[in-house]
């Protein structure tokens, strides 16, 4: 169903976009939204590699605003442009806006029924599996570089364990880690070979 | 034309847009702050109930506003509260990707690239914890947590909605039992 792995030049039309976004809008319960754009854009369809996704991913955390739409908009951006991001932002969101406002229309009816958390909750505890297993994909490039490694382990100490508010956090951690990764100079595995005309 | 619902609706809920460093939950006390206590568009209840509400629907918690701008003036009010949280940060985050890419290749760039990597791996990973926690999920949530990242490791082709199914039963069979 999907093309085969061609990646340069847009390998994916509007509405393919537009569509990849409505389903992982719609489907993604609990706060997993980010895993299901790795694993729709990336492993699935292979729009993107693993380094732009997690490169963009990273670029997400950091900007205020909403991280799953930017991140969609970032897809979009990385894919189509400007029309790509307004298409990715439209998709990632006209599913739920329908969907909440006819769940707050009969929240007391739902409320009611017998197992209704229980199967959010459920939900929600599958959704962070997702997220965990993208942590772990893109933890991998960091496992061989001890500073890298120093400061994931620190970030998810920092924000994960103690709760410390994340921007005098992020305001440690981002110029030290740079600062660290200087050393390793351009393109991270080799596997980007230099090309200086590339637009 | 200040009296407009959705020229409040914007007023307030734009500036949040790009106050929301480090994700959406950084919205949450200004926005009650505004909804409840200045402008009295829901009691201090109702909003508590329209979180919970955005928390178990699909999409971003940050629908949140979008039901806010829904009770203040149907809707047109959804609408403008969606767009008014969404559209200012995602033009940031367009402008921001473009710089982003047109310096791809420079020593710079693979420095900032490799040096946020850790931090947004350590974040995920962080970011998950705190749902569990959010939650109240208890062992129970661990344990399906854990279960889908072994699964979709072990199995990677598996599809997550299955395994968001599976999570949903089990939860379900826990409090059945306990």
């Amino acid at each position: 169903m999907s093309s085969p792995a061609s990646p340069p030049t847009h390998p994916a039309s509007l509405f393919a976009i537009y569509r990849l976004c409505f389903v992982v809008g719609l489907f993604s319960f609990g706060g997993g939204l980010s895993a299901w754009f790795h694993r729709e854009v990336v492993q699935v369809r292979g729009w993107m590699t693993d380094d732009e996704f997690f490169s963009g991913y990273s670029l997400a955390q950091i900007l205020p605003g909403v991280n799953s739409t930017n991140m969609s908009v970032y897809i979009g951006q990385h894919l189509r442009g400007a029309l790509g991001a307004t298409a990715a932002l439209l998709g990632l969101l006209t599913g739920p806006f329908a969907i909440v406002i006819a769940v707050a229309s009969v929240y007391h009816q739902l409320v009611g029924l017998p197992g209704f958390t229980a199967i959010m909750g459920g939900v929600a505890a599958a959704a962070v599996g997702m997220v965990f297993r993208m942590g772990m994909n893109s933890a991998r490039s960091s496992l061989h570089h001890i500073p890298s490694l120093a400061v994931l382990i620190a970030t998810f100490f920092a924000i994960g364990i103690m709760q410390w508010p994340l921007l005098p956090v992020l305001a440690v951690l981002v110029p030290l880690s740079i600062a660290l990764a200087w050393p390793r100079g351009a393109s991270p595995q080799e596997s980007r070979p230099e090309k200086p005309g590339d637009a | 034309m200040r009296d407009d619902p959705l020229i409040q609706l914007i007023i307030v809920i734009a500036p949040l847009s790009l106050l929301a460093i480090g994700g959406a939950s950084a919205i949450y006390a200004p926005l009650q702050q505004q909804t409840v206590d200045v402008y009295h568009w829901v009691s201090a209840r109702e909003y508590l109930e329209l979180f919970a509400i955005a928390r178990v629907t699909p999409g971003p918690g940050s629908m949140l506003t979008t039901l806010i701008g829904w009770k203040v003036a149907g809707f047109l009010g959804a609408l403008a509260a969606t767009l008014a949280l969404y559209v200012p940060c995602s033009m940031l985050c367009y402008g921001a990707a473009q710089t982003w890419r047109r310096y791809r290749g420079t020593k710079w760039h693979s420095a900032v690239e490799n040096g946020l990597r850790p931090i947004g791996a350590g974040l995920m990973i962080a970011g998950g914890v705190m749902i569990l926690r959010i939650e109240h999920s208890g062992w129970p949530g661990w344990v399906v947590a854990f279960a889908v990242l072994g699964v979709m490791t072990w199995r990677p082709a598996i599809h997550p909605m299955l395994l968001l199914a599976i999570g949903g039963a089990l939860f379900v069979a826990v409090r059945a039992v306990s």
